[in-house]
């Protein structure tokens, strides 16, 4: 049987594309979080232990879920911390959302590359045919 | 492969090492290939390395890629779909031009050039110039020969590993309060050499002196700014690295006298860029531009093309973030050369590391060129490109005037680099570009498929290759398979006349983040 909502890499030349499908849109947005996230390191090894609060603003949802990632980079970078725990609410042209993670541990975590950016290569927040959503796009590293 | 590659025997040996592909996944990987091979009818040949396609739908210019048969023929034809939009974008002049290292990128291809004039409504696009803003290469002399450093390898591998901060997750030791980053952002290099990192010796040797004018630290957002406050001095990861090299082969000797290269010398390569604040500015204009297109009346055959008139405000805006964002990156590279200093200094003092070179390769830069005959200023996006000014140029530092701007290409960390020189006919070929390195071969999943990170690092040393890096699986995705042969790339360049091909170098400590 089919999962219900899962997240994917798919391959673009030099760098990773980030996927997620799921029975919602907001869902999509958070298995494409945990997608970002496994670029980095092994999801399963992140413990949600602190919990940080975003906010974005786009005027449509393909740019509103680069901003989604977007934010996640920033965060990451800036406090230095790997997320595995998203809740996020979605409308018209907000988001807001608590990424739950931990400070990134080196010899624990092996980070493996750095994420610089969501791009709008690939680009897609679509229901498919089957009811699913999904949002994807390339990730600069 | 090409006959460069075949010619260099070991690295041949080395290379078949990296390839233990199952036969299933040799199928799968040609098929994809397959898919994506260029259609070499969709173009006119003008030479063995010139392809030009001629302007059709909404093109204003033509579009050219330099690279012999076997490079285009290998390309993504995303690299088509790309350098055409460009050929779209108002106010382009001449042609778009792709290098031989070419591939898809954002918007522009990775290697795509491309010239806009101010007073015809020329455009100034962040995908133009890349996420990773001025990202560039910079090589060091150290005055010593290989027999000098080899009994000194392991300890010196393990001392730059540890002085050079490099993956995600590491951090500088130096900080910047809101003046000071704001200094560091007008005055780039020379900002550094200031701080007391490095010699005014070393701005000669740098592009701009160590400064692009015009920078406006003011246009750099607070979030920027705060994504670089523990990043200075810090290499990043994916391709970016620190090695130490020795000059393998000389093809010009009287280029690389003057360059101060000869065979069995030992010089050093950094390549890193902006680093976070290069990201973040690349990533808020990118947005910002996408959003305004449709108000400048630009028609975006792609978002991530997105662009804004020169002479707009958001244009204006981003030209004076985008310069401090260079500054960001020459003044990083300053700081990575004087933790390498103080470094090889405790293993081996007698090093005397002078700058050679720097080149950065994500740029928008006004330089005067001639169009037509008539010379211009013109604004010249450079993404993944290398400014490859010929001998006599007022911009190359005196003493390597006569024969050229140094290029300098990165490789892959098993297979080498190289040295070019910058040609009097690259002017009339690309506003004087060439190429900037490899570009990948394949995505860094199939990389990860196909090699183990532990058993790279191990074969690599057996070939004397010593690679220090925080992430094992992070070796496996920049394995040297995982690259085109960079030796065809830069044969094509140097038969193209972009840049003529002066040295090889080989590593023999790689760091990476």
């Amino acid at each position: 049987m089919a999962q219900a909502e899962y997240w994917e890499h798919f391959a673009h030349g030099a760098d990773i594309g980030v996927r997620g499908i799921a029975a919602t849109e907001t869902g999509a947005f958070v298995q494409a979080a945990v997608a970002l996230t496994a670029v980095i390191t092994n999801p399963e090894s992140v413990a949600a232990t602190l919990a940080v609060s975003v906010h974005c603003e786009a005027p449509d949802h393909e740019l509103l879920f680069a901003e989604w990632l977007n934010a996640l980079i920033y965060e990451m970078a800036t406090r230095n911390m790997l997320f595995s725990r998203f809740e996020l609410r979605l409308d018209a042209t907000s988001l807001d959302a608590t990424l739950w993670g931990e400070p990134i541990d080196v010899p624990r975590h092996t980070p493996v590359v750095e994420v610089k950016g969501a791009t709008y290569t690939e680009l897609q927040v679509v229901q498919q045919a089957d009811g699913k959503w999904l949002a994807q796009c390339v990730v600069d590293v | 492969m090409g006959n460069g590659w075949r010619s260099v025997s070991w690295m041949y040996e080395v290379a078949k090492l990296f390839y233990p592909l199952s036969l299933r996944e040799r199928v799968r990987v040609n098929l994809v290939r397959r898919c994506m091979i260029m259609d070499l009818t969709l173009f006119q040949q003008h030479s063995d390395t010139r392809w030009e396609i001629a302007p059709h739908g909404k093109m204003r210019v033509p579009a050219v890629i330099y690279a012999d048969e076997p490079l285009i023929r290998d390309m993504d034809n995303k690299v088509y779909e790309q350098i055409c939009n460009v050929a779209t974008l108002p106010g382009i002049v001449q042609a778009a031009y792709a290098m031989p290292d070419a591939h898809w990128g954002y918007g522009f291809p990775i290697g795509g050039v491309a010239a806009f004039d101010p007073d015809h409504g020329g455009v100034i696009s962040a995908g133009g110039v890349g996420f990773d803003i001025s990202c560039g290469v910079r090589t060091l002399h150290t005055g010593l020969r290989r027999s000098d450093i080899m009994a000194r390898q392991k300890d010196l591998a393990d001392e730059l590993f540890r002085s050079v901060p490099a993956g995600l997750g590491s951090t500088g030791g130096i900080r910047l309060n809101h003046q000071q980053m704001d200094a560091m952002l007008s005055g780039g290099a020379q900002w550094a050499v200031q701080q007391g990192y490095g010699t005014p010796e070393d701005l000669q040797r740098v592009e701009e002196h160590g400064c692009m004018a015009h920078a406006k630290p003011a246009e750099v957002s607070d979030r920027a700014k705060q994504r670089q406050r523990e990043e200075m001095g810090t290499l990043g990861s994916g391709n970016h690295y620190l090695e130490v090299q020795h000059v393998r082969e000389i093809f010009d000797a009287r280029i690389a006298e003057v360059y101060g290269l000869h065979e069995g010398d030992v010089v050093i390569s950094i390549h890193c860029g902006s680093r976070g604040l290069g990201h973040q500015i690349g990533t808020e204009f990118l947005k910002e531009m996408a959003i305004s297109a449709a108000q400048h009346g630009i028609e975006l055959p792609d978002r991530e093309l997105a662009c804004a008139p020169i002479n707009s405000e958001i244009g204006q805006r981003y030209l004076g973030a985008m310069r401090a964002g260079i500054n960001c990156a020459l003044a990083n590279r300053q700081i990575i050369t004087h933790l390498t200093r103080e470094a090889f200094a405790r293993i081996i003092p007698s090093a005397q590391l002078n700058l050679f070179y720097d080149v950065s390769h994500n740029t928008c830069k006004v330089e005067t060129h001639a169009v037509q005959g008539v010379k211009q200023p013109l604004f010249i996006h450079r993404k993944g490109a290398t400014r490859a000014y010929g001998p006599g140029h007022p911009d190359i530092p005196v003493p390597l005037r006569a024969v050229g701007q140094p290029v300098l290409i990165g490789g892959s960390m098993g297979t080498g680099s190289y040295v070019l020189a910058g040609t009097t006919q690259s002017e009339t070929q690309a506003f004087s570009s060439a190429c900037h390195g490899a570009g990948r071969a394949m995505s860094r999943h199939q990389a990860t498929r196909q090699w183990q990170g532990r058993q790279l690092v191990d074969e690599l040393a057996e070939h004397g290759i010593m690679i220090r890096s925080p992430s094992l699986r992070g070796v496996a995705e920049e394995a040297p398979g995982a690259y085109k042969d960079v030796s065809a790339v830069v044969d094509a360049a140097d038969k193209a006349g972009l840049a003529r091909k002066v040295a090889r170098l080989e590593p023999l400590i790689v760091i990476k983040g």
